[in-house]
């Protein structure tokens, strides 16, 4: 049980499953629009990522029963996408991950539902911008907490809080891999990172408090206190440079 | 897709409970009532008392777990 180092082949792989994740997330992200049905952007997701050549991933883990997870306002991640409709003001997360060649790519996004309230734009960026400062110390030699710690105190320097009972977690052939990737921690503790390792880091920030709750679908997580949840994620790559984003478009 | 946050430690299988479930007790005396993961269940891995297994446990809830691996 321990994390899987990628040979240069794999991750060219990786590479493309990223994209593919990616791009199927850029069409939704520009298809978003306000008297929508949730499933409407499930049935785009799987359309596009077949015409790409791969399989969406999250249908049938652990009996989920769609290719995409859509959580709008206070769900956290894990939405089930249905005859909800969205609506001018809200946020909407969307996760979506894709299997191409036997690989894994993963990746989230947090869009608005035409003009939000500023409080929702400002916790849209920081969410965005605690992704970025993981991803920034995703350097080899650091360590796992690092990356933690660095999501943590982006997120809650600027009064907000990061969810504990969900993590990010490494990628590869399986969707979760080793190491969990909690987005709260300590720098210089946990494994060291190497070339070739894979990740998924996903904050999920809430504007209250980080507590959670399960909504009667058993799947989707909802913020205890009611607040407003973001959630960012990106598939990146270990190396010598610079982290490589792979699920860029 | 964001993995729920967990904790994994070994056990050993006292009792097999009805529906697949059984009680695992952990290096620290607690008992814990453990599911088998789905991966466990499609390879036909048996699991009788006695059998060391790891658990998987959310850190908010120790008094239930998932069996994920028989050890030798």
């Amino acid at each position: 049980m321990s994390i899987i180092v990628k040979s240069t082949e794999e991750l060219a792989v990786m590479r493309q499953a990223g994209r593919i994740v990616g791009a199927v997330l850029e069409i939704l992200s520009r298809q978003v629009k306000s008297g929508m049905k949730t499933k409407e952007l499930d049935i785009i997701a799987a359309r596009e990522v077949e015409k790409l050549g791969a399989k969406p991933s999250f249908k049938g883990y652990r009996g989920f029963p769609a290719a995409l997870c859509v959580s709008i306002n206070d769900e956290i991640v894990h939405g089930i996408p249905g005859e909800r409709g969205l609506r001018e003001g809200d946020i909407v997360s969307l996760d979506f991950g894709a299997i191409y060649n036997g690989f894994q790519g993963d990746a989230a996004i947090t869009v608005a539902v035409g003009k939000v309230t500023p409080e929702a734009k400002q916790l849209i960026e920081v969410t965005e911008g605690s992704l970025e400062a993981g991803i920034a110390t995703a350097h080899p030699g650091a360590t796992l907490g690092d990356i933690s710690a660095a999501i943590q105190n982006y997120a809650e320097s600027r009064g907000y809080s990061v969810v504990r009972e969900y993590t990010g977690h490494g990628i590869g052939r399986e969707m979760h891999e080793e190491p969990q990737i909690p987005n709260f921690g300590l720098p210089g503790t946990g494994p060291v990172l190497k070339r070739g390792m894979t990740l998924a880091l996903e904050p999920m920030v809430n504007a209250g408090d980080w507590h959670t709750r399960l909504g009667d679908d058993h799947w989707t997580v909802l913020t205890a206190d009611g607040s407003l949840s973001a959630h960012f994620e990106h598939t990146i790559a270990i190396t010598d440079d610079e982290p490589e984003v792979l699920t860029k478009v | 897709m964001a993995k729920k946050q967990t904790i994994e430690v070994e056990g050993i299988v006292v009792e097999p409970l009805p529906n697949a479930m059984f009680r695992v007790e952990l290096p620290n005396g607690h008992k814990v009532l453990a599911h088998i993961s789905g991966k466990i269940r499609v390879h036909y891995i048996r699991i009788v008392a006695g059998d060391k297994v790891l658990v998987e446990l959310s850190p908010y809830d120790l008094s239930r777990g998932r069996i994920t691996y028989r050890l030798k």
